[in-house]
């Protein structure tokens, strides 16, 4: 009998075959600590004992949530986190350079076949690169803090096969909302969800990333993509032979297979206030939106905000529309500064905000009051996401986003 | 005998407890603030020894484990649901907090019925029996140590 891919993802770093329902325990290779749960994570590892961190080369600490603070205590959880690396020789801490998600494989950390966990559910992002990834709570992060290891289920596996070209106005996030809508919010829990096909291949990391990150809205452990040339250009490692074993078996079995055409995918929002409450772009035509946000670990980078200028070159926002950019890392600032995309969306109007995770966790510029309508990239619309539990969010790619902001009603760009 | 106090399907993360209450330092300032998105009064009204019976998929979205740590807090004994998301159900067993999976409960019981639960044997609800299985070894033993932190130090010779 085959493997897929997360068999062998955790095959490889346990040295011998695994089975789904096998619980094995794993040396971790990477600790991702952002900034809400740091206070909290330090706390569970001096409760636990622990005297020193097993394996601080791999542990990395990113300010993002609460970057710049906004509120009297925020920054209290960045005097903690640098007093933690202080003392324990922890290096890699990001106190300004983006979100936690874009950081952990673009600043060149997580690589395909790795293991890694963060204190974050978003952490499922890096199965872009075909790294095994998932979220946990700070105390379990305590834990392999101390132990430099973690127990998991190895799970079944869901495989989303995808062929074809799509068509110009859809991107990835429309292709990972249908399949949420498809799977609902609980589909895939417990179990990896494995992207492939032509339609797969095509696909810059970046596109890849978007889906990644949202498979947990499925409820998925992970979601992955096996590394080929273009993960291995953008991890700055050669596609070697063992990598070219990375992948999913012929004869591998599946817990489910989804087939779809590209050319089948069409706009989508996911509506007010469920992330599966999938419905085309164009029903929802004429409802009116207050603001639209264009960022996030989802789609906050260089081609979604250059795929927004490209629909906003030479045109305004609605006068009554707030339309705030995000870029999700310091170097997609840059490089979206030195080709002029920022110039275009702020020409535009846009409000350009520093990295970070700003307004998707309802912590930075632009949170929302009752009855008001946001049209945002980000992955949850869940009640009381970006304000009061009376904001409509809708979550749409960068393309819809960008021309629902000129026309300042849900339209498809 | 517990009370039930009966949420719907996905409730998440979120709504457990928002985003602008993480930062508090202790869960005793957050407690007031649980389920507050979705019904403001619940907190209050919640007696320790209370349990939660919820539909598919309680805990979906975020990592953050004060979820399951201001659910304890409140006094939930215990919550049965039809399933769980993965981060919450890992967090809630770290923190000591009773998981049961049951696909029947949850459409045959009322807010404010009276539930007997005999952890890995049963729940009695109005008379009727629901049978619900043991935990995995590995997490019966968390839980029996009484959360992740006290296994640990016991582990490093603490306790």
């Amino acid at each position: 009998m085959g493997h897929t891919l997360v068999e062998k993802i955790i095959g490889n770093k346990v040295g011998h075959e695994v089975k789904p329902g096998d619980i094995v325990t794993v040396d971790v290779d990477w600790c991702m600590i952002d900034d809400i749960m740091v206070p909290f994570a330090v706390q569970k590892f001096e409760e636990m004992g622990f005297k020193k961190v097993a394996k601080p080369e791999g542990v990395v600490l990113i300010y993002d949530h609460f970057l710049p603070a906004t509120q009297v205590d925020d920054s209290r959880h960045f005097r903690v986190g640098d007093e933690f690396a202080d003392k324990y020789g922890i290096k890699n801490v990001h106190r300004t350079d983006g979100i936690c998600h874009q950081l952990m494989t673009e600043a060149g950390y997580v690589k395909p076949g790795d293991i890694a966990f963060g204190t974050d559910s978003h952490t499922v992002t890096y199965g872009c690169v075909g790294a095994f990834s998932t979220g946990i709570g700070y105390t379990e992060m305590a834990g392999i803090l101390g132990t430099g290891q973690l127990w998991i289920k190895v799970p079944e596996t869901i495989k989303v096969e995808i062929e074809g070209t799509l068509h110009g106005n859809v991107t990835s996030k429309d292709i990972i909302l249908r399949i949420i809508g498809d799977l609902t919010a609980s589909g895939a829990t417990y179990q990896a969800i494995e992207f492939t096909g032509s339609t797969v291949d095509a696909m810059s990391v970046a596109s890849r990333m978007t889906m990644s990150n949202m498979s947990v809205e499925a409820g998925a452990k992970c979601g992955l993509f096996a590394p080929d040339e273009k993960t291995c250009d953008y991890c700055k490692i050669p596609f070697d032979d063992k990598l070219k074993e990375l992948r999913s078996d012929n004869d591998a079995k599946y817990s489910k297979i989804l087939r779809y055409k590209a050319e089948d995918f069409k706009p989508v929002c996911a509506c007010p206030s469920l992330v599966d409450n999938i419905k085309p772009v164009k029903e929802l035509k004429g409802t009116k939106v207050n603001q639209v946000f264009i960022g996030s670990c989802t789609n906050g980078r260089l081609e979604d905000l250059r795929a927004a200028a490209t629909i906003l070159k030479g045109k305004h926002v609605a006068p009554f529309v707030k339309l705030i950019v995000t870029p999700a890392s310091r170097k997609i600032y840059r490089e979206a500064l030195a080709d002029g995309t920022l110039e275009i969306l702020s020409d535009a109007g846009a409000i350009i905000t520093t990295p970070g995770c700003g307004l998707c966790c309802g912590r930075g510029g632009g949170i929302l009051s009752d009855d008001e309508v946001v049209v945002a990239t980000n992955n949850r619309n869940f009640l009381g996401r970006m304000g009061t539990s009376k904001v409509q969010i809708y979550l749409a790619s960068p393309v819809t986003a960008a021309a629902t902001a000129i026309a300042g009603e849900i339209v498809e760009g | 005998m517990s009370k039930i106090w009966k949420l719907d399907n996905d409730i998440d993360t979120d709504i457990i407890l928002p985003t602008e209450y993480l930062a508090f330092e202790t869960v005793q300032e957050m407690k007031p603030y649980a389920f507050s998105p979705l019904r403001p009064d619940l907190a209050a009204q919640i007696q320790p020894g209370d349990m939660i019976v919820a539909g598919n998929n309680f805990g979906c979205g975020s990592s953050r484990e004060q979820a399951p740590e201001v659910v304890k807090a409140l006094g939930i004994s215990c919550i049965v649901a039809k399933s769980f998301a993965r981060i919450f159900f890992r967090n809630a067993i770290n923190n000591g907090l009773l998981l049961i999976e049951q696909p029947d409960l949850y459409d045959e019981v009322a807010e404010g019925d009276e539930a007997e639960v005999i952890p890995g044997k049963e729940i009695i609800v109005n008379g009727k029996s629901y049978p619900i299985a043991s935990l995995p070894e590995n997490l019966t033993e968390i839980l029996e140590a009484g959360g992740l932190v006290k296994a640990m130090r016991k582990r490093n010779g603490l306790d």
